[in-house]
């Protein structure tokens, strides 16, 4: 959970990008460091393999200002996608408070996309956590292909696939080209500071 | 995860007196999910703490993960050395890091003394509030 320090009156938070491999977690965070280029003090730090493909995790600190006198800052990480990976994925969950799913609305990557949401579940019941009690928000990526030949899943399939039961809120996207990735942003950032605000103020 | 006041002030203590005044260069203590709960240095570096916690936590949760498969609890100590500066892991607690950073001008025995020390009264700080 987040880390609270009285002292330095500061609230840390952990948002962890899931999904399929390939699916644009990284390049939700890319694109989210590219356009709050100004407020972000670090540079964002990726672990990859020498073909660009996420090998541990993306990490991305920004401040968000101050909530009942406490400075907040906001810690996005990414996890590998790859299904080799998974010992690394749950390290990655270890403190997590949000969570935003990236799937992909590619044909082909349906059963990928069930497999990983299936496997977060298992992945969050190792630290306690429960999929359907935990601030999380699904993001269905790379709308932008619908324009093009390449087979897409309707928004209504990727509802039924994978948020018929955690009903939480969902968002089209194109990380790509930044569509809904700000938005998808301050929808989890919402969540997760309302369910901490609950627990601690 | 919460800490009172007088706890991380008691914390801060151990850290500036028996780390820093003894020839220690950087000392971040946090948590296992990378989070820093506090940070003290010489003034002689500019790290990027942020940066820094996030990639230290990641790095011993891997070797800890590595530990167990080969069936070792855990490996508790981790030292990574360098040609100016070398650093230094070791666990406080099932949740807790503590990592040095530190320069030739002070040798490895000392500082793994130290560190083991300061480990023993944070310990005593986190349990008796």
């Amino acid at each position: 959970m987040a880390l609270i320090n009285i002292k330095n009156r500061e609230v840390q938070i952990k948002i962890v990008y899931y999904g399929p491999g390939r699916g644009g977690k990284t390049t939700n965070l890319e694109y989210i460091n590219k356009k709050y280029k100004q407020q972000i003090k670090t540079e964002m730090v990726s672990l990859k393999t020498q073909d660009d493909r996420t090998l541990f995790f993306d990490f991305l600190p920004f401040d968000v200002g101050q909530i009942k006198g406490f400075d907040v800052t906001i810690q996005l990480y990414t996890v590998p996608g790859q299904v080799k990976y998974n010992a690394t994925r749950k390290l990655v969950l270890r403190g997590v408070d949000g969570i935003v799913f990236v799937a992909d609305v590619q044909k082909e990557q349906r059963k990928k996309n069930i497999d990983s949401l299936n496997q977060l579940y298992e992945n969050l019941k190792i630290y306690n956590l429960d999929l359907f009690n935990i601030p999380f928000v699904m993001q269905y990526n790379k709308i932008d292909l619908r324009q093009s030949k390449i087979p897409t899943l309707s928004s209504k399939i990727m509802q039924k696939d994978l948020n018929s039961l955690i009903k939480v809120p969902a968002l089209e996207a194109s990380a790509l080209k930044g569509g809904n990735v700000i938005l998808t942003l301050k929808k989890i950032i919402s969540m997760t500071l309302a369910s901490i605000q609950d627990q601690i103020f | 995860m919460m800490f009172n006041k007088s706890q991380l002030k008691a914390i801060d203590k151990v850290i500036s007196t028996d780390l820093i005044d003894a020839g220690i260069d950087y000392v971040i203590f946090m948590d296992m999910a990378g989070n820093t709960i506090a940070k003290h240095d010489n003034g002689k570096n500019n790290l990027d703490s942020v940066a820094f916690a996030a990639l230290a936590a990641g790095n011993f949760a891997a070797v800890d993960a590595m530990a167990k498969l080969v069936g070792e609890s855990e490996f508790s100590l981790l030292f990574h050395k360098g040609k100016k500066l070398s650093i230094h892991f070791s666990k406080v607690n099932d949740d807790t890091l503590l990592i040095t950073m530190f320069t030739k001008d002070i040798s490895l025995g000392l500082v793994r003394l130290k560190v083991s020390e300061a480990i023993n009264q944070i310990n005593k700080i986190l349990v008796e509030n």
